[in-house]
């Protein structure tokens, strides 16, 4: 085994100030693990007195290889590493993929994909957004409402479950569209969703809203103004809680997101709060959106029909010589895409999740690169906290909504 | 049972010291709160309403590892964060349990490259591995289940 080094804190002393060195200020470790750190984040903090003088984040404690992994394996072989990277993401990781190959081997997906694959990266949204407020509830002491948004996230784990065969690592699209069509019971099961959450999400907002504790160490907490937010090229519900309605689902639609009919989620302020009310409000909309896919749903096929990047219906191999030799062929090499560079970018439930592809025309992909929310929107975390009581630090931690496996890879 | 359930009634109750001890460490085996990758989003699952993993005695995860008998190693271990995994168990006080979740703290799962050890086991001891990519929720408690088993048959003379 290669030689395992643990950094300490001695490292990181050419970023403290001076008052730290000289033991005026405290510097404080706070992390990796840690219960509001959401994951696996280290952060030092220089302390003065119990204000937060500066934050220095120290990421990589999930640094998985994802990147360089991806490029020792074919296209379609690669997709199962994109869903564990954002693991609050699958499915929208999965859709920024497959959106990048797709552009590159200039692939067609039919309308039903398209549908469903909206319906299934809304429900992701939710699912994500249902795990931060749980999670962010838990951090400022409000226990109930984990226990509730875990409730409902079951219910999206099953439609999951229903049409993949996995509650959270899909792998469910595919290039040129997806594994297989949705089963019967998909339709009756999103509706069932559908019916129960409106209700469930004013609930949620009902146990918060009138919580005082909750409302007092949100508001005006962690204020990032919005020249600051550009200026770091932050994006997701931050920017969107500072009054810029920077959404790339209305900026440069993909998926057929044009189709439907919903509204960018906006709040002024800023602060925690106001990022609050901003994924509560996305949740509505995520509903809407749902709905309308749903509504819509039109019929055919789910996957392309180019059969040297789809594979063939398993019927026809039977009968069909061309079928085998594609079948075989792509099982075996991959297919193979034109050399080219393309990058493709969606908007996760963090921000904007982007893929850049580069293709040198074999069948493995010479250089992907994933840009992704939660290591940009970290960057602001210093800019958020400085000034503030620690206890404050744990709020906005929550409120920039990182997941680990994103900002690392 | 005749005899025992006859001095039950007394209040008073014979048994082994083996077993009792056991017994009383299975009902309330505190977990460490920590999770490293997508696995601690189904231990959380796991723990939360539908699955109700305090059914166990295991409501109360621990935030310090001076506190907690158990581990859940939940996800991927990278190589930047083994020595903190290690740390971590080195400062849980025994008697202490290890149950690596997911494919990935296992053997290393779908990750075999250089940032991702081969399995948590190469750094400290596991007792229980589940498997899965994430395992279910419900395949977690039949982890934690098996991990009772475990403790149940364990003898004095390895504790002394």
């Amino acid at each position: 085994m290669t030689d395992i080094r643990e950094v300490s804190v001695e490292e990181l002393r050419h970023l403290v100030s001076e008052r730290a060195l000289t033991g005026e200020t405290m510097l404080l470790n706070m992390g990796p693990q840690h219960p509001s750190t959401h994951g696996v984040l280290r952060l030092l903090i220089e302390l003065d007195g119990e204000i937060v003088v500066n934050i220095i984040p120290d990421i990589g404690f999930l640094h998985t290889g994802i990147e360089k992994t991806i490029e020792t394996k074919t296209y379609e072989k690669s997709e199962v590493m994109t869903d564990r990277q954002d693991y609050l993401n699958p499915l929208g990781n999965n859709l920024v993929y497959c959106l990048a190959v797709e552009k590159l081997a200039e692939l067609d997906v039919p309308e039903r994909a398209q549908a469903i694959r909206v319906i299934l990266a809304e429900l992701t949204r939710l699912n994500s957004h249902l795990l931060w407020l749980g999670t962010s509830g838990l951090d400022l002491a409000a226990m109930s409402v984990f226990l509730y948004t875990m409730r409902e996230r079951e219910f999206i784990q099953d439609i999951f479950e229903l049409v993949s065969g996995q509650r959270m690592m899909t792998t469910y699209f595919r290039p040129g569209g997806l594994w297989r069509d949705v089963p019967e019971g998909f339709e009756k099961a999103v509706r069932n969703f559908l019916a129960i959450m409106p209700r469930r999400i004013k609930e949620y907002d009902d146990i918060l809203r009138f919580n005082e504790i909750f409302v007092d160490r949100t508001k005006g907490i962690g204020v990032i103004s919005a020249e600051d937010c550009l200026a770091y090229g932050l994006s997701g519900p931050v920017i969107r809680a500072c009054g810029i309605p920077h959404d790339l689902r209305k900026k440069q639609p993909y998926s057929g997101y044009e189709q439907y009919d919903f509204d960018v989620a906006v709040e002024e302020g800023g602060d925690v709060y106001a990022r609050y009310r901003v994924r509560l409000k996305e949740m509505t909309q995520s509903l809407r959106i749902i709905e309308q896919a749903l509504n819509r749903l039109p019929k055919g096929p789910v996957r392309s029909n180019n059969r040297k990047y789809v594979p063939p219906p398993r019927a026809e191999i039977g009968v069909s010589m061309e079928a085998l030799i594609h079948h075989f062929k792509l099982w075996t090499e991959g297919f193979k895409p034109p050399v080219g560079h393309v990058y493709a970018t969606t908007e996760s439930p963090r921000g904007e999740l982007g893929c850049y592809m580069e293709s040198d025309g074999s069948s493995k992909p010479y250089r992907v690169h994933m840009v992704t929310p939660s290591f940009v929107n970290l960057q602001a975390l210093p800019l958020m906290g400085r000034g503030l009581y620690i206890a404050d630090l744990v709020a906005i931690i929550g409120s920039i909504d990182i997941v680990l496996g994103d900002a690392d890879r | 049972m005749g005899l025992e359930q006859k001095t039950g009634n007394m209040g008073i109750v014979t048994t082994k010291l083996e077993q009792v001890v056991n017994w009383s460490r299975t009902g309330s085996m505190w977990p460490i709160l920590f999770g490293l990758a997508c696995c601690a989003i189904e231990m959380m699952s796991a723990q939360a309403a539908n699955n109700d993993m305090s059914r166990f005695g295991m409501e109360l995860n621990r935030a310090s590892p001076r506190q907690s008998d158990l581990m859940f190693v939940a996800g991927r271990v990278s190589r930047k964060m083994a020595p903190v995994v290690r740390r971590l168990y080195d400062q849980m006080p025994a008697p202490k349990w290890v149950i690596a979740i997911g494919d990935c703290a296992s053997c290393g799962g779908v990750f075999n490259n250089y940032a991702i050890l081969q399995g948590v086991d190469e750094i400290i001891p596991v007792d229980i591995y589940i498997g899965g990519c994430p395992p279910r929720p419900e395949a977690i408690i039949h982890g934690v289940l098996t991990l009772h088993d475990k403790v149940r048959q364990e003898k004095l003379k390895d504790w002394a």
